[in-house]
């Protein structure tokens, strides 16, 4: 039966997750140029594994294959960003893996999971396998800021390049496929405790803002990762409220934890309290 | 120039594509040989079928008598022969009996001179009597006229809905540039019954209309109306959204100004309302038109009197495109509450970036929250219908919704999410 509207309007679901999966080629791409094959490697790995994660378990379980909604590929693609280059494969493979199969897919597909697919993923490595993710990304601070948002830091794939993930979060903000309120917060409060605290115990408001913002995945969680809508709340008040919570944990994580960057960690937290945000943001108005 | 007003919250802003239709003056459409007139017409009851087969009927003849408040009477929109009584379904799945008319005889009303009834000398029942014994009903899709100006109370303000919020119809349009002395003597009949001073008679058109029916503004404001500009927001035409942009807290009656041309004619013509104006539109028809149809012309016909199909539609519609119903075939008969006959082709269903390619999963993006005119949360609401719990749909609101569409047209997933809503309330 065809009910009302007969309109539509903006982007398909689907559309807006390849939207993100295309924004996010340019910087993968580099990376690949400026790491060599193993970049590529991690990536495609980690992509293969989601989406044959996602059809074995639909096909185990007799549900509606739905690899076409684009949301296995983006999750692939967002775990690789996540690793360094350098780390054997099995490890992109195990996030995918648990991404899909746990945290995913055991609560009904897309949609109904809590968590951002990605971050759990990514979490559940960096706890298996510290010893991949202990490295610490001031060691090239020698270098020129410049050339840092030109060239990329040190760290994992998606860190390679600011400026191309910027880019590509431009044309998703026109066309409101991510919304504003969470990389706004995010990087917002983020900045603003860097900067006083992160300069502790040499004093307060000397901390070390680019070094900060352009390493350890921030501007990859904060554009990217944070905004996925299914583990967002559903109010501009709402989102502010993540966002600014994700800014703080990953600055206290990173900081003060073992850590070489915090905001997985931090982003699966505040997933966790988004029921709470939206119950509590219910009267707000949008 | 004052600033445009509009409803406070939500809403959504299709494209209007009423560039298609809206400067073809009206035109009549053929008298159809055969015409099909359910006895319901509207949102209400059906009137009793007051004839049978093989009995011949003359125009303007009433055919289905209202009994009950939710009924209308049905009068006979061609002279002509009662060919057989049957039951149809109606494009919005209702089920109603219909009487088939045979087109025979002479046109006892159409063309020939009559007298004009000069409406200040009826007393306020005698009004309400013709409007109802008229068969007059809202022809924006509502209730019977007299039943709810009945039921109006003492309202501090009349409000003249010519907003038309809807994409493609522009009936309602070339009424206000036609026939504006018609629709605001209507509007003054209202205004009469309960007493309103002209300047609590609102004439409300949308803000991009203001130029072209500078002449309807300039007629309203030489009776002493007011003239209120509103933003092009759906759902603007509705009732409750006029009266949130406009009202202000007072108790307003919202009459739409093909209604007010129904009473006009029913009052001073003593017409029965046996035609209205149809806008028929949409990539799919040659020749884009606002007809002067009578009742229970087949959609076919009409139609044809468009130059016929430009390739095959998509998709038709009846009534707007946000609202209306989607039919399979142009079979079914003109009625009271249709706007429009929309048959649109797929370029404009599948506009860039909107394809309307299957339901997918909820992801959660609130959209849906934001568009709500009632700030009602849709995607909370489908979720506790899919689980089956009518106590959380007490509390989340769900008695508000108007069914408008407006979260379904922002719906990422294409979930028909005004199907589930109001498949809701039964539970």
């Amino acid at each position: 039966m065809i009910s009302a509207p007969h309109l539509h309007a903006g982007p398909t679901s689907r559309r807006m997750m390849l939207s993100v999966v295309v924004c996010l080629l340019p910087a993968g791409l580099w990376a690949v140029v400026r790491y060599g094959p193993p970049a590529l490697y991690v990536l495609l790995a980690s992509i293969a594994a989601s989406l044959l994660t996602e059809l074995a378990i639909a096909a185990l379980a007799f549900r509606r294959f739905t690899l076409g909604d684009g949301s296995a590929a983006l999750t692939g693609l967002l775990i690789g960003f996540t690793l360094p280059p350098a780390v054997p494969l099995y490890v992109p493979i195990a996030a995918a893996v648990f991404a899909i199969a746990v945290v995913k897919m055991t609560f009904g597909g897309l949609g109904r999971n809590w968590m951002n697919p990605a971050l759990g993923g990514r979490v559940f490595v960096m706890f298996s396998w510290p010893v991949f993710f202990h490295a610490s990304p001031a060691a090239g601070r020698a270098d020129s800021l410049l050339r840092w948002i030109w060239n990329g830091t040190p760290g994992a794939i998606g860190d390679v390049s600011a400026t191309l993930l910027v880019l590509g979060s431009v044309y998703l903000f026109v066309r409101r496929i991510i919304r504003w309120e969470t990389p706004a917060a995010f990087i917002g409060s983020f900045s603003l405790a860097v900067w006083a605290f992160a300069g502790l115990p040499h004093g307060f408001f000397r901390g070390d803002l680019p070094l900060y913002l352009l390493t350890g995945g921030l501007l990859l969680g904060a554009l990217y990762q944070a905004t996925d809508p299914v583990t967002s709340p559903l109010t501009r008040v709402g989102r502010l409220v993540f966002g600014a919570g994700c800014g703080l944990l990953a600055f206290l994580v990173r900081r003060f934890g073992p850590y070489a960057e915090g905001v997985a960690p931090a982003v699966v937290f505040m997933n966790m309290l988004v029921p709470l945000i939206n119950r509590l943001t219910r009267r707000a108005a949008c | 120039m004052s600033q445009a007003r509009t409803f406070p919250r939500g809403g959504v802003r299709p494209p209007d594509r009423k560039s298609l239709s809206e400067d073809q003056p009206i035109r009549k459409a053929c008298v159809p040989s055969f015409a099909l007139l359910p006895m319901r017409q509207h949102a209400g009851e059906p009137a009793r079928c007051l004839v049978s087969p093989g009995e011949r009927v003359r125009e303007g003849m009433l055919i289905g008598r209202a009994e009950g408040p939710g009924a209308a009477n049905v009068h006979a929109s061609v002279p002509g022969l009662i060919r057989e009584v049957l039951e149809v379904v109606l494009p919005s799945g209702a089920r109603t009996p219909a009487v088939r008319i045979e087109l025979d005889g002479e046109f006892e009303c159409t063309g020939r001179p009559q007298t004009a009834r000069n409406w200040r000398e009826f007393i306020r029942h005698e009004l309400l009597e013709r409007i109802e014994e008229k068969g007059v009903v809202g022809l924006g899709g509502g209730q019977p006229t007299a039943a709810k100006l009945r039921a109006a109370g003492r309202p501090q303000l009349l409000l003249v809905n010519g907003v038309e919020s809807e994409p493609y119809l522009t009936a309602d349009h070339r009424l206000l540039v036609e026939k504006a002395a018609e629709v605001l003597t209507g509007a003054q009949i209202v205004a009469s019954l309960f007493e309103l001073e002209p300047a609590q008679v609102l004439l409300c058109i949308t803000e991009d209309r203001r130029q072209t029916l500078a002449s309807a503004h300039g007629q309203a404001a030489a009776l002493g109306f007011r003239v209120e500009p509103l933003a092009a927001r759906y759902p603007q035409g509705e009732e409750q959204q006029l009266r949130l942009a406009l009202a202000g807290g007072l108790d307003a009656l919202v009459l739409n100004v093909g209604t007010l041309l129904a009473i006009y004619e029913a009052v001073v013509w003593g017409t029965p309302l046996i035609e209205r104006v149809v806008t028929v539109s949409g990539s799919a028809v040659r020749r884009p038109s606002n007809l002067k149809a009578r009742l229970g012309t087949r959609l076919r016909e009409l139609v044809e009197d468009c130059g016929g199909l430009a390739g095959r539609p998509e998709r038709i519609v009846v009534g707007g495109p946000l609202r209306g119903f989607a039919v399979a075939d142009l079979e079914a008969p003109l009625t009271k509450e249709m706007a429009g006959v929309l048959l649109l082709g797929r370029g404009e269903l599948r506009a860039r970036g909107s394809g309307t390619a299957g339901e997918a999963a909820c992801i959660g993006c609130g959209r849906c929250i934001e568009a709500c005119p009632w700030g009602l949360r849709p995607l909370e609401l489908y979720h506790w219908i899919r689980e089956g719990e009518p106590r959380e749909l007490r509390r989340l609101g769900l008695e508000r919704c108007t069914e408008c569409g407006c979260c379904a047209y922002v719906c990422p997933s294409r979930i028909p999410l005004v199907r589930w809503l109001a498949g809701g309330r039964w539970l």
